[in-house]
């Protein structure tokens, strides 16, 4: 019964949907906004799996790196608690010899994150307005946490992309074949067309030849062969799609379900 | 490299530490920044597409801003939303603010704060514009307003009852915008406002997204999506068409062509890179044949 069941409520929901995709009328439309609807409330449910899972692994991390922080202050003899204490700052970062324990401090911050954000949020901390009050108030804890913390340490783990990006261009754009030169070509029409500096590189041209305009020639690029790889995806992931969505609504694929002991 | 070969100019060339590749890049975005560089912009036909559908929709009517990313991708997203909801509150739209991401509702309280309340005094929260705020489901979320808003939605981010809000009394569901106007970078996002809401519901999606996003959305440039902001270049487009269009805006903060100076210089430092890296390629390798040839 612990497959069957959910077996056949794949079918039946995924049945109804596609049928009330083609005739969205009584009853099968009805059903259709009604699955559709339990889908967003079990939606809810994976935040708190997810914030459950975190503190899972990341809470075992903890504990083990505790431990073996504690095991290692005591080998150093004398009072263990002191020595913890003087050394926690060199343990918590990748101090200890056992790879196990390594980097728990982060998990520490991540749960310490974790925990600060769910209670000021939860509980609407400093806000005006109390607990009715909209908890993304400009006064409330919660805002002041996303605003100052949450939202620089979020651009800035995004700005390094741009160091990375520039750094893997110089090493991996090399015209060792006739693909890569055309790759390295369109990269450069790109980057220039992307720019006030490709209309003012090829401005001075003749309106006859407006075409050879890099802001132009990099438009091309995205709406004539990037549209045309792009749908070609877009085509393949589609058909994938359907014949995957067919092998789970009939059964045949059943790895979702986990594992085959019952 | 052979072993016991010594290591030419151009050798060290190729193998440049990439900390050197990191200080230029430093340098060709801090030096346009601290110096204002700022360049002049002309709107391309995929922005000025969303301008003019904006421009020309009739005073009340009903635009839904939904705000689908998160702070990472804000230096990139929050010029296009800050220029289109300058245009919108200019026209006179109702504007209606939603979140399909849950850091989506943060960053459109707090663009309300910096943008609405102080620029334009005279929208009233509930009467010009409201934030229904972020729920869970994804797609599952817009496949269910669109036929029916006010089962997900039954309060407003402050708590008000939906019904008793005035602007939400001619909303049914998602078939009752003029206009769909999403904002993202990832998923749920734009693509997910066109396949769930712009085509079955009949309504024109527009959007705004991260410039490596932008390649995977021209497919449906123009019949299922009206046009397309890409990146910092997409949102000065927009900036520098609001100025033309509305003088009183040349003195609002426009932080997309702040960005297109930095973003121009460090185009052209990646390229130099990308020229010289070839330059040793080459010599690398015709020095490598020439000696095999001797």
């Amino acid at each position: 019964m612990r497959r069957q069941v959910p077996l056949i409520i794949t079918f039946v929901v995924g049945s109804v949907l596609i049928i009330a995709a083609f005739i969205p009328h009584y009853p099968f439309g009805r059903l259709g906004e009604n699955f559709s609807l339990y889908f967003d409330i079990i939606a809810v449910f994976a935040f708190i799996l997810g914030g459950g899972n975190l503190i899972r692994i990341h809470g075992g991390k903890f504990t083990r790196g505790i431990k073996l922080s504690i095991a290692a202050a005591k080998k150093t003899g004398g009072f263990w608690p002191l020595t913890f204490l003087i050394e926690f700052p060199f343990l918590a970062f990748g101090g200890l010899e056992d790879k196990r324990g390594r980097d728990w401090f982060f998990s520490f911050i991540t749960l310490a994150g974790f925990v600060a954000m769910l209670y000021v949020g939860l509980f609407k901390i400093g806000n005006p307005d109390g607990w009715g009050g909209n908890v993304t108030h400009p006064l409330s804890t919660f805002q002041q946490f996303y605003i100052y913390m949450f939202n620089p340490l979020q651009a800035t783990m995004y700005a390094l992309l741009a160091f990375f990006v520039a750094s893997a261009s110089y090493r991996a754009f090399r015209a060792k074949s006739p693909e890569a030169t055309i790759l390295l070509a369109t990269a450069f029409i790109i980057l220039l067309g992307r720019t006030p500096a490709g209309a003012y590189a090829t401005g001075w041209m003749p309106e006859s030849l407006s075409f050879l305009h890099v802001p132009n020639l990099a438009n091309w690029i995205m709406a004539v062969p990037n549209l045309a790889g792009q749908r070609a995806i877009l085509i393949g992931i589609a058909l994938g799609v359907i014949a995957m969505s067919l092998r789970v609504i009939l059964g045949v694929e059943r790895t979702y379900l986990g594992s085959d002991r019952e | 490299m052979p072993n016991g070969t010594p290591q030419t100019f151009m050798d060290k060339v190729q193998a440049l530490d990439r900390r050197v590749v990191f200080l230029f890049i430093a340098l060709a975005v801090a030096i346009p920044l601290l110096f204002n560089v700022v360049f002049s912009e002309q709107v391309s036909p995929i922005v000025g597409s969303i301008f003019e559908r904006v421009d020309n929709l009739p005073e009340g009517s009903k635009v839904l801003l939904s705000f689908d990313y998160s702070p990472s991708t804000v230096p990139e997203i929050q010029p296009m939303v800050d220029a289109t909801i300058r245009h919108a509150a200019t026209k006179n739209l109702d504007i209606y603010i939603m979140a399909l991401w849950p850091t989506g509702q943060n960053i459109a309280d707090e663009t309300i704060h910096r943008i609405l309340e102080p620029e334009f005094p005279d929208y009233q929260y509930g009467e010009d514009y409201v934030n229904i705020g972020y729920k869970s489901g994804n797609q599952g979320l817009i496949n269910v307003i669109l036929t029916d808003l006010k089962k997900m939605y039954t309060t407003d981010v402050r708590g008000t009852a939906i019904d008793s809000i005035p602007m939400m009394a001619s909303i049914r569901n998602l078939r009752n915008f003029d206009m769909i106007l999403a904002f993202g970078g990832g998923f749920p996002g734009v693509k997910e406002w066109v396949l769930f809401a712009g085509d079955p519901g009949n309504v024109p999606v527009a959007g705004g997204v991260t410039a490596v996003s932008a390649p995977l959305l021209y497919p449906y440039y123009p019949s299922q999506l009206l046009g397309l902001m890409g990146g910092i270049k997409g949102a000065a487009e927009y900036e520098a068409e609001l100025m033309r269009r509305y003088p009183r805006f040349e003195t609002a903060t426009t932080p997309g062509l702040d960005m297109m100076g930095p973003q121009a210089v460090a185009h052209i430092v990646i390229m130099l890179f990308i020229v010289i890296g070839n330059v040793a390629y080459f010599a690398t390798r015709k020095k490598q044949t020439t000696g095999r040839g001797a």
